[in-house]
């Protein structure tokens, strides 16, 4: 068995900023231990030697010349806001601080 | 009249440019045909209102003596993780209801710049999350071949639009056989292009490094034609390959000849498991490898130790990146804000993704959130990563002995409706063997091989070839295409049930 | 909020060793954004712009958009690291650092994890008294600014009470480097004053290299200051706050010093310090509790899969690294040797900030001791009279030639001060204002030998004493000649004339 426990699925859901009720939180803790004890079996072949891939295709020094290109006008910017004011989106009160 | 959606995109095509057909009637013809039958297929989430309108302005430019494409004039319906300007894109999630993108992604502009008449978004797993199209938000799309079935997923709306004639073309994305896989159940043909082949600029991302986008279509011919057009280098994404790459529809003329099969060397994995594989997929397939070997073309075992590692390591990589990915979804910017009265923006935020997200999305954010996590990395994220080496080294061991990979495409036929809904590991096993491919960069395709003899229903044989190698593929794939619908005396499709605005065959 | 209680520094400083650390954020200026065509507000043509009118997709973070990098920043980067005296590495990548925040568009800041593109420099740093300091470099690397929020409702304008916040994704993906020191050791007394010299310091540095506007009223240079205190003798260092975007080189060193006797009294107390960011605030000069670290600063690094490694080749460096100017440090040091300025007079240029201003003009060729006193003396009065730069009101051309007219006799000092007015003034070179105003020094001999046949006569007494061989007499009927001449004559001239015709 894993880890998985309903106290760290709860974390995680604030890590992602999903509201999960208790409900939600019992159900994907189960799901969350089968899923995981299947997958941590990478682990069996990723020895200290294997290099990790990120992309599959090596590359790299992939630049764009620094030259003004096409930017959105206001109106595309806030065409779907869901609040916006002066220009700006807007939101609710903010609790926490700035990182 | 011949009816128009029965042609292939490339016969179309030709109609149209000699003028036998205008693009108006060709457009007309599938959005009545879409009409008709998608009330019971729901391939579509949005059809276009103004089709008939750029049909008809291509019709104005030919008629006006423009050099147009080749594909020019010729509809595509449009999988909704691609973004336009002039339909709305959801990616298959609530939270995006009724978005309006400010910009088309370059393969949606490349086909409209090449006279391609974009019909409709196709439906989808959210956020490409599922192997089944149950997962869209907007309700499942149904298997042509029977309505109770599943379409695959998560490109199941682009195959099945294919599949049921109400379009030629389509255009889907692959992250771990979304283009592959519903190919594969819905006896159509996709190809997911080498990593960095296609632009991914304007698809709404599932995960970043595996994420490529593709052709769906009816033959092998037609998908060459639509890669033409969506494929090349595109600036405004870093992944993109800048390489010449050779025409992919006349890799696939060429290929139609058969004389690649000669010599052909056909690797065949022996670590693939026999359990697990529906019987009529596996007779399919060998049924397909000695038609090929009959013509010349060699099987070769080749071993592959990793690939069990495959959809583990997948399942690492695809929730972290997703997670990632779908954190822009938070109610500030665009697309659903659920209110909480006295709230602060957090709790805007966490109760707009609880209630616009679906069980799989948020059980694959949830999951690439842990697998993330500080103290968790290097034994999950870190480890996948690795195992994507190992994967990579498995394919060019291989690759020095043969020229392509040949797999069944997925291990059943299509599913009933809800059946593994509840059993997400069930679900992920669809995705055995066209995750590798998505891990390694490398391209694939699926054509179909024929009937499941306990089932009736379609089977698919997918194609491996090295990075860069699309165009083999092509070759490949329409030499074994040819090769079949000799041997059927016909498209496998013309055996699908007819469906009609009474309801089909349910 | 509670007003903390503050220990005396120099007490403070007798219990406790204060050890610094900094991270400051540097705007580059490109013309476009780190990964986005969108203009770059941080360069000074976009200065203003309105809110949301300089916004590509991936600066909000639109679904499907994607991050190219932007090359000259890649480049300014490197320069900048080398500036450092860092270790560019052979191949560096951008990771994700992942956190909710309505700034944020895509919810993670493209950044720099565990390999940054500079790393392992070190900057050297001069104190007013002219001390050196070595200050150790971690490293050095590239990421991307977040958006502005601006706070709405309540009395204060800050987080606390507002009842919303407008956001504005002008600054987002605005290029920075984030330049992260090693913890300082052996500060002392001297750990405020430190803290100010070393982001100077970076200012300097980064407008050398010409890569930022490095306005901190503006944000393009942002300091964050680590401060924290371990007592006498011990080994283990203290627990640290880190006080945020500290915006002008004057906040950080209060903030430092504030934090020194505020978190002195915690721990004379037997309290522990709480690690935490803190803000500052410029109008009370206090700084003030902020997010406490905690769980939720698991970041999820990884790296970001949208975008490639960044392997400078060698040939890249090496063009950048030979393109470098004169590290700040070293070129003040050969300045005040060339010059044979004593400290104090060196110093007095350095903290005007007229450095470049001197050497333009000495490079003009005035003497040091010339550019010195005009550019410390009279265009500073002039400077600081009108609120205004003094690198603004002349250029080491207009100064060097108004030293050559001195030289030539053709102005007095007097005059000179005059003519410069008239240059702060916008009147022209200071050969047009001579010229405009005809302050040109009379050098006609006759028309000073009628003045001086006059002053002598109206004063036989003097007459008398210059003949009788004391000289210095002669400076009254001096001072009578230069008042009717109205200050326009050279004052040496007329002494010798004086001597002759009293003489006669
Ligand atoms: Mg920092
Ligand atoms: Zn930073």
């Amino acid at each position: 068995m894993s880890e998985i426990t309903p106290d760290l699925v709860r974390h995680l859901g604030v890590l992602a900023r999903i509201q999960l009720s208790d409900e939600e939180v019992e159900r994907l803790t189960g799901q969350l231990d089968a899923i995981v004890d299947n997958i941590a079996k990478v682990s069996e072949v990723a020895t200290a030697e294997v290099p990790a891939t990120s992309h599959p295709i090596a590359m790299q020094n992939i630049f764009r010349p620094d030259v003004a290109g096409e930017q959105l006008t206001p109106a595309q910017v806030l065409q779907n806001a869901p609040d916006a004011a002066d220009g700006r989106f807007r939101v609710t009160a903010i609790l926490g601080e700035e990182q | 009249m011949t009816d128009l959606t029965r042609l292939s995109a490339a016969a179309l095509a030709e109609k149209l440019s000699a003028g036998d057909v205008s693009s108006v009637e060709a457009t007309q013809a599938h959005l009545d045909r879409i009409s008709a039958v998608d009330g019971d297929i729901h391939a579509f989430l949005h059809v276009s209102d103004h089709a008939l309108e750029v049909a008809s302005d291509i019709d104005r430019r030919r008629a006006a003596g423009e050099s147009l494409g080749a594909l020019a004039g010729v509809p595509l319906a449009i999988k909704d993780v691609l973004v336009t300007t002039d339909m709305p894109s959801t990616s298959g999630s609530k939270i995006l209801e009724g978005y309006m993108s400010p910009y088309d992604a370059t393969v949606v502009a490349r086909a409209r710049a090449a006279g391609l008449v974009p019909l409709g978004k196709t439906n989808m797993d959210e956020f490409a999350m599922g192997s089944s199209t149950e997962h869209s938000a907007y309700g499942p799309t149904r298997n042509p071949w029977d309505l109770d079935r599943i379409p695959g997923g998560s490109g199941g709306g682009s195959a099945a639009a294919v599949a049921s004639f109400e379009a030629p073309l389509a255009l889907g994305s692959d992250t771990g056989g979304s283009i592959r896989q519903p190919a594969h159940v819905t006896g159509t043909v996709g190809l997911k292009p080498t990593y960095g082949g296609v632009s991914r600029y304007g698809a709404i991302a599932l995960a970043s490094s595996l994420d490529q986008v593709g052709p769906v279509t009816r033959t092998v011919l037609d998908s060459g034609l639509l890669h033409d057009v969506i494929g090349g280098h595109d600036i405004n994404d870093s992944t993109s390959l800048a390489h010449a790459w050779p025409s992919f529809a006349a890799a696939a003329r060429e290929g139609a000849s058969g004389e690649v099969l000669k010599g052909l060397r056909i690797g065949v994995i022996k670590e693939l498991p026999d359990s697990g594989f529906q019987a009529g997929v596996s007779e399919s397939f060998r049924a397909a490898l000695a038609a090929m070997e009959a013509q010349g073309a060699e099987i070769v075992e080749i071993s592959a130790p990793h690939f069990e590692y495959g959809v583990a390591a997948y399942y690492l990589i695809l929730p972290a990146e997703a997670s990632s990915n779908l954190a822009k979804f938070d109610s500030v910017r665009f697309g659903l804000r659920v209110d909480v009265p006295g709230g602060t923006v957090e709790d805007v935020m966490a109760a707009t993704r609880d209630a616009g997200f679906g069980d799989e999305v948020k059980r694959r954010i949830i999951l690439g959130t842990y697998a993330l996590s500080a103290g968790y990395y290097d034994a999950y994220y870190g480890s996948a990563q690795k195992v994507r080496t190992l994967i990579q080294r498995d394919f060019d061991a291989a690759f020095a002995s043969v020229d392509v990979i040949a797999t069944p495409s997925a291990p059943t036929t299509a599913f009933k409706l809800g059946e593994k809904i509840d059993d997400p590991l069930q679900m992920y096993l669809n995705d055995v063997t066209t995750i590798p491919a998505n891990l390694a960069g490398v391209p694939g395709i699926s054509i179909p091989s024929g009937l499941a003899a306990e089932d009736g229903l379609p089977v698919g044989i997918q194609f491996l070839a090295p990075a860069h190698e699309d165009a083999r593929l092509y070759r490949v794939g329409a030499a074994l295409e040819a090769l079949l619908v000799d041997s059927w005396g016909g498209p496998l499709l013309d055996r699908a049930p007819v469906l009609g605005s009474n309801g089909g065959s349910r | 909020m509670a007003k903390d209680k503050l220990m005396d520094f120099d007490k403070a400083l007798e219990l406790f060793e204060p050890v610094l650390g900094f991270e400051v954020h540097v705007e580059l200026n490109t013309e476009t954004k780190m990964f986005s065509a969108a203009g770059n507000p941080a360069h000074e043509s976009n200065h203003g712009a309105g809110p949301n009118t300089l916004v590509a997709p991936v600066d909000m973070g639109l679904p499907g958009s994607l991050p190219v990098v932007n090359e000259t920043a890649v480049r300014y980067s490197i320069s900048l690291g080398l500036a450092l005296g860092c270790s560019i590495a052979p191949s560096s990548r951008f990771a994700r650092k992942n956190y909710f925040y309505p700034d944020l568009g895509k919810n993670y800041q493209i950044s720099q994890y565990d390999e940054p593109i500079a790393f392992d420099g070190e900057v050297e740093i001069e104190l007013t008294d002219g001390t050196l300091i070595t200050v150790p470099i971690e490293r050095a690397h590239m990421e991307e600014d977040a958006g502005k929020l601006t706070h709405v409702g309540g009395s204060t304008g800050r987080i606390q009470g507002a009842e919303y916040s407008l956001v504005d994704y002008n600054r987002a993906g605005v290029p920075l480097v984030e330049i992260v020191t090693r913890p300082i050791f052996g500060a002392e007394h001297r750990a405020p004053e430190i803290a100010k010299a070393y982001v100077q310091a970076i200012r300097d540095i980064v407008l050398s290299l010409g890569i930022s506007e490095a306005r901190m009223e503006r944000g393009n240079l942002r300091c964050d200051a680590n401060v924290s205190l371990r007592p006498r003798g011990q080994e283990k260092l203290g627990t640290r706050t880190e006080t945020k975007n500290v915006n002008s080189m004057r906040s950080v060193e209060r903030a430092v010093r504030y934090e020194i006797q505020r978190q002195a009294v915690i721990l004379a107390a037997g309290g522990t310090i709480i690690q935490e960011t803190r803000h500052w605030h410029e109008d009370t000069g206090t700084t003030s509790p902020g997010r406490p670290k905690s769980d939720a600063d698991d970041y999820r690094y990884f790296p970001e899969p949208d975008l490639l490694p960044v392997a400078p080749p060698q040939e890249l460096i090496d063009e950048l690294r030979a393109a470098l100017p004169e590290p700040p440090a070293i070129r003040r040091r050969r300045l005040k040797a060339d010059w044979g300025f004593t400290d104090l007079e060196f110093q007095d240029v350095v903290n005007g900030g007229l450095l470049a201003e001197v050497e333009a003009t000495v490079a003009a060729g005035a003497a040091p001791a010339s550019a010195r006193k005009w550019w410390t003396g009279e265009l500073t009065r002039i400077a600081n009279a009108q609120g205004r730069e003094a690198s603004d009101l002349a250029t080491a051309a207009d100064v060097a030639a108004l030293q050559a007219l001195v030289d030539s006799g053709a102005l007095n000092d007097k005059l000179a001060r005059q003519v410069l007015e008239g240059v702060a003034a916008g009147e022209g070179t200071p050969q047009e204002v001579v010229d405009a105003r005809g302050l040109a020094v009379v050098s006609d001999d006759g028309a000073l030998i009628a003045a001086i046949d006059d002053a002598l006569a109206s004063q036989p007494d003097v007459l008398a004493k210059i003949r009788d061989g004391k000289v210095q007499a002669a400076g009254a009927v001096i001072g009578a000649v230069m008042k009717a001449m109205k200050g326009q004559a050279d004052a040496a001239r007329v002494r010798e004339l004086v001597l002759e015709r009293a003489a006669q």
